[in-house]
Formats: structure tokens, sequence, C-alpha cells
């Protein structure tokens, strides 16, 4: 969670100086925020409108109802580094001009999932798309603060295995 | 415990073993009981329970063999993890601290594939040397060495969550043979080593030693005798020989990145099936051109990895199949050679389960969007079991030597692989028949997914009565150089429908026997 900070900003604060960035975050200068700032990505050497595309890509390409924002924000926060820079507004731009070809002014003002995973389709032959979905199986999957939204319970060893903690316990078969 | 031995690099009398795991650490151990002196290389470091982490990726960084391969062929691993043709580990212990433990012995009518099967279009079937009334002893052995469960007076594990949703839909689809299978995993205390306490990460390697695997049993035992010295972070990367064709020692690099000689009076090589052709490859001479071992032109072909898949099923509610053993239970109606289904050879059904973050790199590779994340979503709720069936070996599927260099500057194993018919028709049948199982329970969804990269590496020196047939001998003999043996699943003819361990180590017992009284007899 270390790259995630929260801005100690209040809401109304926030959004006063922020623009929407799409239907999950806004984006102000230096960062993107929950709309109701429970958390924000600083950004540095990406802009706010590309951390924003990254973050609504990796929720369509991955989406999980029960998954918050701000995991996905963790897994797509490496891209904000001057080496991929030009990796992520060529591809982001791509993007856009995808989706304008789909008939929306951007890839996020595409508000429904379907459209999005429409415009997605088109490129997800490109380095690009492969490069941001590929990073997200470890970078999302493998956080383990989103384990427990799976019920998955990680390690075990420390609290003696599931020989006492129902290893057999299934009750419904 | 005896201070372990150590070795002049120039001790010519020493039998040189390259590879620690299941074969090669077996193979050390019993000869060093024998009174042999061995050395043995490692390519990996040391890890022993203590140091194993509970965690798929931590425990992939730690354990794996990453150096480079290249793939090709049509296998789908080629495409999704083109530098990751196989799952296999880089440690002392080999790919036995990683294994799940399942422990079978193969079916007699397998020994005889080209007899029993016949002619397969495509495939290169041949007979083993040898059967299983001549392995029986041997099996044995390994199987009290391993202290497999369900034989020998020892107990069998209890089913797990997943075994048990396993077994209702096996027997409601009319299966017989079903139960918690031949574990290399301790039902109670046994050989100093304690009962499986149903921790779950036996890929990542055994926290409390309950699975039997040969960097903490017989490579600290042989190191007890003052006989064995176990050289890590040692990688050989050539066999050298004499003008009289007998192999001398071995080049490797130390931990230190510096090239070494050892001499040697035997060498044998247990590699893995990637690992142990590239190493004969590599070793080409003008006296042997064609790499070491490889007057037949075998070398590296014939490479078998288990026609696998897996199928998982999601429920209306829990099964938390991540807990207790990886590997919980089988079903073995299948195994049987019955063509009427459509192909020669039998497969086995055995439970597994991969933790969140696995699962998500290997349900289905590549995909995204809903229809995947939906069945992430019900991970809880999921049931998972193995396909392993014996695949055909071809000719063509074989290991070569790379373009591609590793951090030494020797060329890496190309691995290329296409299914052949067989192995489609079995896959295709074992798919049908493990949805049919857990639909039978209810499964309100069942996932067939594709082949991990290989776990089971076989076949690529194959062992052959005539020498124009194989690489070795039925004692995994170099049919053409004498002191020079092959010990792991690449001596494999035939790869079987069970998963390959047991045999892998029976046949080490067997030939540490076999070079012991040669030796005694002055043949090599
Ligand atoms: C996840 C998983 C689960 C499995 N489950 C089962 C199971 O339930 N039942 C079963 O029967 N089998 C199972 N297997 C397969 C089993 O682990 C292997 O069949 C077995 O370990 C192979 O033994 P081996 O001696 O051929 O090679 P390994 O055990 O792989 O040992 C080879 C060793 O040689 C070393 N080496 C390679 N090249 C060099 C070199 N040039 N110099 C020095 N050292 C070198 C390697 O680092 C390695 O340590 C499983 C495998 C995996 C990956
Ligand atoms: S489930 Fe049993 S065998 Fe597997 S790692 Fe845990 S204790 Fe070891």
């Amino acid at each position: 969670m270390s790259q995630l900070r929260k801005q100690g900003l209040t809401r109304r604060a926030l959004l006063s100086r922020a623009v929407a960035a799409g239907a999950l975050a806004v984006a102000g200068p230096g960062f993107i925020a929950a709309p109701d700032a429970a958390w924000a990505v600083e950004v540095t050497a990406i802009s706010e409108h590309q951390m924003a595309t990254l973050l609504q890509m990796a929720r369509d390409i991955y989406p999980h109802d029960r998954v918050g924002d701000r995991y996905y924000a963790v897994a797509v926060k490496s891209y904000d580094v001057t080496d991929q820079k030009q990796m992520v507004a060529d591809g982001i731009a791509a993007l856009d001009a995808a989706a304008r070809e789909a008939g929306f002014d951007t890839y996020l003002a595409a508000g429904w999932e379907d459209e999005r995973v429409a415009i997605l389709r088109r490129i997800e032959d490109t380095p690009f798309f492969q490069t941001v979905r590929g990073g997200l199986v470890t970078g999302l999957y493998n956080q383990k603060e989103v384990w427990p939204i799976f019920g998955y319970e990680g390690e075990s060893f420390s609290h003696g295995g599931y020989i006492a903690r129902g290893f057999d316990d299934i009750d419904w078969l | 415990m005896a201070q372990a031995a150590k070795f002049d690099l120039n001790d010519d009398n020493v039998v040189v073993i390259v590879g620690t795991g299941a074969g090669g650490g077996v193979l050390a151990n019993e000869l060093a009981q024998k009174g042999v002196k061995v050395v043995a290389l490692e390519a990996g470091g040391r890890y022993m329970p203590e140091d194993y982490v509970n965690d798929e990726w931590e425990s992939f960084g730690q354990l794996a063999w990453t150096d480079p391969r290249t793939t090709s062929g049509d296998w789908r691993v080629a495409k999704d993890f083109s530098g990751l043709p196989a799952w296999i580990v880089k440690a002392v212990g080999g790919t036995s601290v990683h294994w799940a433990g399942a422990s079978l012995r193969f079916q007699d009518h397998e020994w005889k594939a080209r007899t029993n099967y016949g002619a397969v279009e495509g495939a290169n079937l041949l007979d083993w040397p040898i059967d299983g009334a001549e392995m029986a002893p041997w099996y044995d052995k390994a199987e009290a060495k391993l202290g497999v469960t369900g034989v020998g007076g020892r107990a069998r594990l209890p089913g797990s969550n997943n075994y048990k949703v396993f077994e209702k839909g096996a027997l409601a689809v009319g299966y017989k043979e079903v139960h918690t299978g031949n574990m290399a995993i301790n039902s109670a205390d046994y050989d100093g080593r304690m009962a499986c306490q149903q921790t779950g990460f036996c890929f990542q390697g055994c926290k409390w030693g309950a699975k039997w695997s040969s960097a903490y049993t017989d490579i600290p035992r042989g190191e007890a005798t003052g006989n064995l010295e176990v050289r890590d972070h040692a990688h050989v990367a050539r066999i050298l020989h004499d003008d009289s064709g007998k192999v001398t020692g071995v080049e490797y690099f130390d931990k230190d990145g510096n090239l070494q000689m050892q001499k040697a009076r035997i060498v044998a090589v247990a590699g893995n099936s990637f690992e142990s052709p590239r190493l004969l490859l590599n070793s080409h001479s003008s006296m042997f051109p064609d790499g070491l071992a490889n007057r037949s032109g075998q070398v590296g072909r014939n490479y078998m990895r288990h026609t696998t898949g897996s199928v998982y099923a999601t429920f209306e509610h829990p099964v938390r199949m991540w807990r207790g053993t990886t590997m919980a239970g089988i079903i073995r109606d299948e195994a049987r050679h019955d063509p009427s289904r459509g192909f020669v050879g039998g497969y086995e059904l055995e439970t597994l389960s991969l933790g969140l973050p696995f699962m998500a790199a290997f349900l289905d590779p590549g995909a995204w969007g809903r229809e995947f994340t939906t069945a992430l979503d019900s991970y809880e709720n999921m049931a998972g079991m193995w396909i392993v069936g014996e695949d055909m070996p071809q000719a063509d599927n074989r290991v070569t030597l790379s373009d591609t260099a590793d951090a030494f500057g020797l060329k890496v194993a190309n691995v290329n692989f296409s299914d052949h018919p067989n192995d489609i028709a079995m896959r295709d049948h074992a798919y049908a028949r493990g949805q049919a199982i857990y639909k039978a329970v209810g499964a309100t969804r069942v996932m067939p997914t594709p082949p991990y990269p290989s776990t089971h590496n076989l076949g690529t020196n194959r062992m052959s009565e005539r020498p124009e047939d194989g690489v070795v001998n039925r004692h995994g003999q170099s049919h053409d150089i004498p002191n020079l043996f092959v010990s792991d699943g690449s001596q494999f003819t035939s790869g079987a429908a069970e998963n390959p361990t047991l045999t892998i180590v029976a046949l080490a017992i067997r030939q540490a026997d076999h070079i012991a009284k040669e030796m005694a007899a002055g043949n090599v």
C-alpha cells in the first residue's frame, strides 16, 4: 500500500480542485482520487488522464465488483515512471483513437463497461494492451490485501495448517 | 552427523552426479550408503523446510528454474509461457521440493506400450527393456523410502474438502476406484518425519517435512555417511572424455562463476528431461560431433510431458480447495488401456488446487473480461482436478540446442512439442468426464483448463533394448559410453498414465545397485 497516499483533503476541497476524469476517478494537478476522496494516487511522470485511463482499463480487463479501485490503482501505479512514459502515452493515444472510431470522445467517455470492452477488443493484440494485462495478473491478484475478498486465506504454516482449521469441514454435500 | 565429505577436483575415483532431484538425489544417497564416493553437482542453491515460503510467487522466485529456455511447436504453452516450458526446480532436491507426492506404480501393460498398443501412426512407441515383474522389488524399496500411503501398511491420508466433492461426483457417475491416493506424504509420523498438517502448500516445499523430498531425506543421509559431497551453485557445462571414448569428468561453473573441472570415474546425468539432453548435446566433441551418447541420434527426442489439463468447477457453496494437501485424491478407473474410448493408453484424474495468485495466472492464460473474472469471483466455491495421461512419444517432440545462450554463454534448450491426435482425443475424453463428475454434485459452472507449463518431463534420453532405438540400456547406462549414465525421468521409454517420480526413484535405487556391482567387478 506504500504507493498510495491518503491526501488528507476534504472531499469538497478535493472536488473543487479536480476535474472529472471518467467513471471512477477524479483528476487534479498531480493526483487522481476517488470521488469520495477515500484514496488518491499521486501522478508524477505520466498525466492524470493517462493514470485515470490505466485505472479504468485495469477494471475493465479484470472486473471484480467487490474489489475497490484502490487495489487497481496499486496495480497500475508502476507505470507512473519515466521509462514507461512513452509506452503509456502511445498506448493511451491509440486507445483513445480506437474510442473515437467507436464514436466516443475518449475511452473514459464511454459510459458502459460493454462499450469500453468493445474498444479494448480493438487493441487487445497490441503490445501495450498485453503489457498492461500481463502486469495485472501479478499486480492485482498477488496483492495480499485482495485475497480475503476472494476468500483466499494465504499462508497457513504459522497457524499450524488446516488440520484443525477446517480442511474437511464441507457441510453441504 | 558425520562431517560431509570433501573430495579433490583431481580425484578420479568418484562418481559425479549432475543434479540432486528425485533421480540424482536418490542415486547419490544409495551409492554413498554402499560406500561409493560421490560428488553431486547442483546448479541451484540449498533450501530447507525452514526456508520454504507459503506464498506462490515468492516461492516460485526462490525455487523455480528461471534460466532461459525457448519453445516451439503448436502446444499452447509455447504461446502463453514461451520462456517457461516447464515449471521445475533449480535447487538441491530438484523438483522433489515442488512435487505433490502422488506415487503410483506403472501398470504392467504400460512397460510394453508398443506391443500392447500396436503401431500408432506418428508415434514412436517402443517397449521398455524391463517390465513390471523386474521392477516390483525396486518399487517396494521406493515406496518404503518415500513412505507412500495406502501400501506397506501405511494408512491413507484423510479426505479434504476438495477430495470430498471429487469423491462424491466420481461415485455418482459410477467410478469405483476412488481414494485419497498413494502419496509420499506421511499420514502418521514415519521415518523421522512428521505427519501432514494439511497446510496446503505442497508445491511450495513442505515446511513440515511431511512430504518426501530428497532435499531433507536422501541428501543429508548420504552426506552423513561421509561418502557424499554436494556442491550447490555448481552448474555443469560439459562432460569430458578421453581418446578411448570414456568420460573422464565434468566442467562446471562454481558459485563465483569460475570454471572448475572435476575428474570422475563415472558420470551420471540427472538434470531433468530438458537439461540432461542439453548437457549431452553441449558436450559434443570431434569424436562425438552430435553430442555424447548420441550415436543413435535419439538424444533429445521423444519428449513426453503427459497429456494434461485441469477441470475446475464452481458450486453454490464454499469448497475452499486450498485447505489441505494440494493433490488430495485420485480416480483410477480411466487409467486402463481401452481403445474403445478412441485412444490408446489411459489417464488418471487427481484433485488439484491452486492458490488465488496461480489460479489467476493459469486458469485461462491470456483471458480477460467478465467470463474470466466471474470464475475467480467464485474462487472460494471452486473445486479442481488435474488430468494426467499417457502421451505418445514423437520423434520431433524434442529438445535441441537453441541459439539463445544462458548467463554462462551455454546454449539453452529449445523445447519443441505438438500434441499427437491420441493426446487430443484423450484430453477431450478426460475433460468430458471431469465435467460430468462435477455436474453430478451440482456444479454451477465447469471450466476445462489448458495444460500448465510441464511438470512431468520425460523421455529425452530413452531406454531401449537396441542401441539404435534409444540412448541408454536397461540400467540407464549409455549404449555408447559405458561409464556414462542417465538417472532421471529422461530415461523413460514411454510415459504411462502415472505420475513419474516413484518410477524415477525405483530406477535410481536399481541403478545404484548396478553401478556398485559393476564398480566392484572392475567393469566401469
Ligand atoms: C508442481 C509439481 C508437482 C508435481 N507433482 C508430482 C507428483 O505428485 N507425483 C509425481 O510423480 N511427480 C510429480 N512432479 C514431477 C516430479 O517433481 C519430477 O518428475 C521429478 O522431480 C523429476 O526428477 P528428476 O530427477 O528427473 O529431475 P529434478 O527433480 O527436476 O532434478 C533435476 C535437478 O538437476 C539440476 N540441474 C539441471 N541441470 C544441471 C546442470 N547442468 N548442472 C547441475 N545441476 C543441474 C536442477 O537444478 C535440478 O535440481 C511434480 C512436479 C511439479 C513441478
Ligand atoms: S499439506 Fe501436508 S504435505 Fe502438503 S505442505 Fe502441508 S504438511 Fe506438507
